[in-house]
């Protein structure tokens, strides 16, 4: 019998396959004294992980997920439960065999073997499968099945072997304590208390409820995946293990067919939302099955019975073979489809290591442990960062209706723009009514409704009818106008008013400000009042982990101005590092600031018309900041550029924001001054001037050096990721990050195509391009630039193909393009010497 | 043979039972709906003597419309054929029930339906009466708590077994017969089957309720009801007390019972 220890280094609540994962890690990372609590029995505590279908696919179009995929099958292997058998993905439309030329794609870009097929050639690894309803597929031969109970076992095992475990089964939370200043001290559970600094909660669809006791919110959802068991398959008779044949996704009906020994497992996302509340969900003793194996509901499935046996006649149709199990299967759910991982914001000590399904489970432990004990997490988990959740984001609300919306799109052909449509508008700029009278086309941020682009500039396609770089392609064209081209040339011609209010806006104030920022930046904080700093936060081992301006606001007073889908987790990152003595404080002050941004080459005549402040080149340099007056209003001027040219990002109070939009709106008209979209500032712009952005560019995997961010000097304070940074500053350059022009975009059917990013970059030949890290060369940012009338490419390629005009290859939809090195390290395609916006 | 059998709708239940806040019902927004175990051993049995001798399976059920889906569950499963004696929510007892399925035994007319099948008891109200009723007013034999039947002719042969005792029956049909879980092992449904059940046709009729003798006053979990488990012990320490066990319930050969040295072999 466990004897309940009163004091643990860390109590893991859910021994599923993420609890027992991390438990693993963590000893295996030298932490003792763990406690491993479950209100259920082991090894089968009655969570997801007990009815999973348990097979992974490696294919992702996330990097992260992909990583995290792929750690966890190197995990499964070397603990002995995997199995390889080969997987197929199908397509009844044409186009599906379009998404899955992207897929394959895509996968030559992560290194994961596919190959697409005909239909005979899916007949040919899956006999059984009627041939005559698909258009053809796409093999992935490293698709394996496992199984995580034992994995869960092993790993739970070997670190009670390695001393540092003790496990509680039967032992159900009842409460989570906290001390006066808000941290986490004791965990109550039915069999004990046990006093403690640190709680993970791996606890699945119960994720939630359990953090809510420590009133912390993990916006996750449980959410019914339908599953049924059918067998005996004569066919499998005589299997020797668990499976013989591929693992079939039938995506275009959301559904996948997978042997599980003598039987053929079916299971089904197709069927409508199914949200089950974490407080609804059955206890072990009320459940009928388990309390995640809810009652099938048959009615919800009938529909996928037909399209299963139209795939698989003989062998679903045999009247001898029944549905053995039938189940409503709990998962969970989050707004974006990642994990939620980290330290909640709330509560310090309070860890959410939830929302991973079996193919991320070891890898999102590992990630966890080694994130919980100080070291930087291999693979970069930002995107599943708990942290990135804006509070509206983690209300039940907000949850539960982007699950709706992402159900039935698991299996789905998602465009890498596709906007969501539940829950918006949530956040709006003060000029919303203004834009939407424009013609606004609103994507969201992180809540925010933004223009992409403005269709009352429809008048510009004709000024530019020839250099638009339309896009006759209907996947390109798709959350896609040629209005953004026009809309950036008419701010290279004259000037644009972009709306920027969903900047995320961070206060750092207090005697130990400069000292506070000094410590996460890379650039030097010691500078004057009214210096806008440009500069990137690393983690330990040197990786990105923020891309930022700070102004320097007065001598206690910073203002970090940072993306709106970072700006909670940056907020995060730099709260974690004020100093203890409390000399500094931030505060978001996001909601208080509306921010527009006034570029191009009559930026300053429009802006003169409605300011008496100096404004003047000498009066109001390059990379400063300063209060100017504008029609009445104190609006704070920064003069930077993200588009490459001259201009000033105008902050006014948010009350006032509408004045301010109307006030240069209509001194702008003169000068031809157009409103123009995140299209501009975002892609087209940023990438003539080869701007790095955060997520996209610049990501845990690769660092300054690399990305042609170094600076001549290193600042001689101290600060967060400067050892890792002054050795690669000495260490052979395996990547460097060029900008590449595609010099083809005719496929071989004849239409023009324009990649959108992820795709592999090849040697002519097509063979890829891997560095001397092992890592390939994908597109990391992709766009028009239509003031250098080519489509831009972002990436990483090795030294000696990072040369000016290399010809290289990109593979796009299956197809291989002509592209050239244009520019290789940071210096922009247009405007090179950076005239424009210091003029 | 054209054999009906008649099953009920009832919660699916887990080792503890929920009551609703008002005790008038079981709390099933979480669980679902089944029928017991007995009819559902009934249906097969239906099936299989009609897969061997011919004929149909009627199979009926008295309740709410959701009950519908109660029968496609046993149309996926083999019957040929479902009715529903759809109620309007009120509480129908057994007296009422079995006038009601006499009525359709009458009303269905094109077959008199040799063999009626039941359960032996419903897996919520646990009344037993049902099927006899029925029988009762059709003037025919039953045969209850039967786990063995055979067709031979215009006789069936029934077995039960009852206090350690094997009863054996013969009786000349039409016959009512209730079975209880064990007569068979009930298949389970295709997926061809499912298909066919989901677009077969069920008859509905909607027979006259009636006051009848049981009526509901509330629902009560029995404290102290739930299931518990005795740790015998642990390691090999535990294997003396977990063979008394064993030979308690009579699974283990004469040999090991008396204790004989291979008893932990």
């Amino acid at each position: 019998m466990s004897v309940i220890p009163d004091r643990a280094s860390a109590v893991i609540i859910g021994a599923g396959i993420v609890g027992n994962s991390l438990a693993y890690h963590l000893a295996r990372l030298g932490r003792t004294e763990l406690v491993l609590v479950d209100k259920g029995p082991m090894p089968n505590p009655g969570g997801s992980t007990g009815h999973a279908s348990n097979f992974i696919f490696p294919i992702e179009y996330s990097k992260m997920m992909m990583e995290l995929t792929r750690d966890s099958t190197e995990q499964y292997k070397e603990l002995g439960v995997f199995t390889e058998s080969g997987g197929v993905e199908v397509a009844r439309t044409q186009a599906r065999m379009q998404e899955l030329r992207r897929r394959c794609s895509q996968a030559k870009s992560w290194g994961i073997p596919a190959e697409l097929l005909t239909p005979e050639g899916v007949r040919k690894l899956v006999p059984y499968l009627n041939d005559s309803v698909i258009l053809g597929g796409c093999q992935f031969p490293t698709v394996g099945v496992v199984d995580s109970l034992r994995a869960g076992t092993l790993m739970r095992e070997r670190a009670q072997q390695l001393g540092a475990l003790t496990v509680l089964a039967g032992a159900e939370v009842v409460g989570i304590d906290k001390s006066d200043d808000g941290r986490v001290v004791a965990v109550r559970t039915t069999k004990g208390d046990i006093a403690t600094d640190v709680v993970a909660i791996c606890c699945g669809v119960w994720s939630p409820r359990i953090a809510r006791m420590a009133g912390a919110r993990i916006p996750l959802t449980p959410i019914v995946h339908q599953m049924i068991s059918v067998g005996p398959i004569a066919l499998f008779d005589g299997t020797a293990g668990e499976i013989a044949y591929p693992i079939v996704r039938d995506v275009d009906e959301n559904m996948y067919e997978r042997q599980h020994g003598g039987d053929m497992e079916v299971g089904s996302y197709a069927h409508r939302a199914i949200i089950v509340a974490p407080d609804d969900i059955p206890s072990i003793e009320a459940a009928v099955l388990s309390p995640t194996e809810m009652p099938f509901t048959q009615d919800d499935f009938d529909p996928q019975l037909e399209l299963a046996l139209e795939l698989m006649p003989e062998l679903l149709g045999d009247e001898r073979a029944g549905v053995r199990y039938a189940i409503n299967g709990l998962i969970s759910m989050t707004p974006d489809g990642h994990p939620v991982l980290g330290e909640t914001p709330e509560v310090p000590g309070l860890w959410s290591v939830a929302a991973s399904w079996i193919k991320e489970g070891p890898g999102v432990g590992r990630a966890v442990a080694e994130w919980m004990s100080g070291v930087t997490p291999e693979i970069d988990i930002h995107e599943a960062d708990i942290a990135r959740f804006y509070p509206h984001q983690r209300t039940t609300t907000h949850v539960a209706e982007r699950a709706r919306e992402g159900f039935n799109k698991m299996y789905g052909i998602v465009h890498p723009s596709e906007q969501w449509e539940s829950g918006r508008p949530v956040r709006v700029s003060p000029a919303y009514e203004r834009e939407r009278a424009l013609g606004a086309m609103f994507y969201e941020t992180a809540g925010w409704e933004r223009p992409f682009w403005y269709e009352s500039n429809a008048g510009l396609l004709e000024t530019y009818a020839d250099r638009l770089m339309d896009r006759p392609s209907e996947w390109e064209s798709r959350w896609w106008s040629p209005i953004i081209n026009a809309e950036h040339l008419a701010m290279r011609d004259a000037a644009g008013l972009f709306d920027l209010s969903a900047f995320a806006i961070l206060d750092v104030t207090g005697p130990g400000a400069v000292h506070a920022l000094q410590q996460v930046a890379v650039a030097q904080m010691q500078v004057p009042v009214g210096r806008v700093v440009y500069t990137s936060f690393l983690d330990d081992a040197g990786g990105f982990r923020a891309d930022l301006t700070i102004m320097r606001l007065g001598p206690r007073h910073f203002r970090v101005v940072t993306g709106a889908a970072t700006g909670m987790a940056d907020y995060k990152w730099i709260t974690d590092h004020l100093p203890d003595n409390g000399s500094a404080a931030v505060t978001d002050v996001t909601s208080a600031w509306t921010t527009y941004g006034l570029w191009g080459p009559r930026a300053r005549d429009i802006l003169g018309t409605i300011t008496g402040d100096d404004i003047s080149h000498a009066g109001f340099p390059f990379g400063t900041c300063k209060e100017i007056e504008v029609a009445g209003m104190t609006v704070l001027a920064s003069r930077i550029s993200y588009v490459g040219e001259l201009g000033w990002e105008l902050y006014a109070p948010m009350e006032q924001g509408a004045k301010l939009w109307d006030t240069v709106f209509g001194a702008g008209q003169p000068a031809g001054l157009v409103p123009a979209g995140i299209g501009v500032y975002g892609t087209t712009g940023r990438l003539e001037k080869g701007y790095r952005a955060y997520g996209a560019e610049l990501d845990a995997t690769y660092n300054l050096v690399e990305a042609g961010m170094t600076r001549p000097k290193v600042k001689e304070q101290e600060f967060v990721g400067k050892t890792a940074y002054l050795s690669q500053r000495e260490t052979a350059l395996a990547a460097a990050l060029c900008t590449l022009t595609v010099d083809d975009h005719v496929s071989e059917s004849g239409e023009l195509r324009y990649m959108l990013g992820g795709e592999p970059v090849l040697l002519p030949d097509g063979t890829p391009l891997i560095d001397a890290r092992g890592r390939r060369s994908y597109v990391t940012s992709a766009g028009s630039g239509p003031s250098v009338g080519k489509h831009l490419l972002l990436s990483y390629l090795p030294p000696d193909q990072a040369v000016v005009g290399t010809p290289l290859a990109v593979e796009y939809m299956g197809e291989q393009y002509p592209v050239t090195v244009a520019v290789a390290g940071s210096r922009p395609l247009f405007d090179p010497t950076n005239e424009r916006a210091r003029s | 043979m054209d054999i009906l059998v008649c099953v009920k709708r009832v919660p699916m239940v887990g080792g503890k039972v929920l009551v609703t806040a008002d005790g008038q019902d079981l709390d099933t927004r979480m669980s679902g709906f089944t029928v017991s175990p007995h009819e559902e051993c009934a249906i097969e049995e239906a099936v299989q003597i009609t897969e061997r001798e011919g004929g149909t399976v009627t199979v009926l059920t008295l309740g709410p419309p959701e009950a519908a889906d109660q029968l496609r569950d046993m149309l996926a499963v083999g019957a040929h054929r479902g009715v529903l004696l759809e109620t309007d929510g009120r509480e129908w007892g057994p007296v009422a029930t079995a006038a009601a399925i006499v009525a359709a035994v009458g009303e269905l007319g094109h077959t008199p339906f040799p063999l009626i099948l039941a359960g032996n008891e419903s897996a919520d109200t646990g009344g037993y009466q049902v099927g006899i009723r029925v029988a009762h007013a059709l003037g025919r034999p039953c045969l209850t708590g039967v786990k063995r039947l055979e067709l031979a002719g215009d006789t069936i042969r029934a077995a039960r077994e009852y206090r350690g005792v094997h009863e054996l029956f013969e009786v000349a049909l039409p016959a009512v017969v209730t079975v209880r879980e064990g007569i068979n092992l009930p298949r389970y449904p295709s997926l061809p089957g499912r298909l066919r059940a989901k677009r077969a046709e069920i008859t509905v009729l909607r027979p006259q309720w009636q006051a009848d003798g049981l009526r509901k006053q509330g629902l009560r979990v029995p404290v102290g009801s739930a299931r518990r488990a005795q740790v015998l012990g642990h390691g090999t320490a535990a294997v003396p007390a977990l063979i008394d066990v064993l030979g308690d319930l009579g699974v283990l050969p004469p040999a090991v019972r008396s204790g004989g040295d291979g008893a932990a072999a």
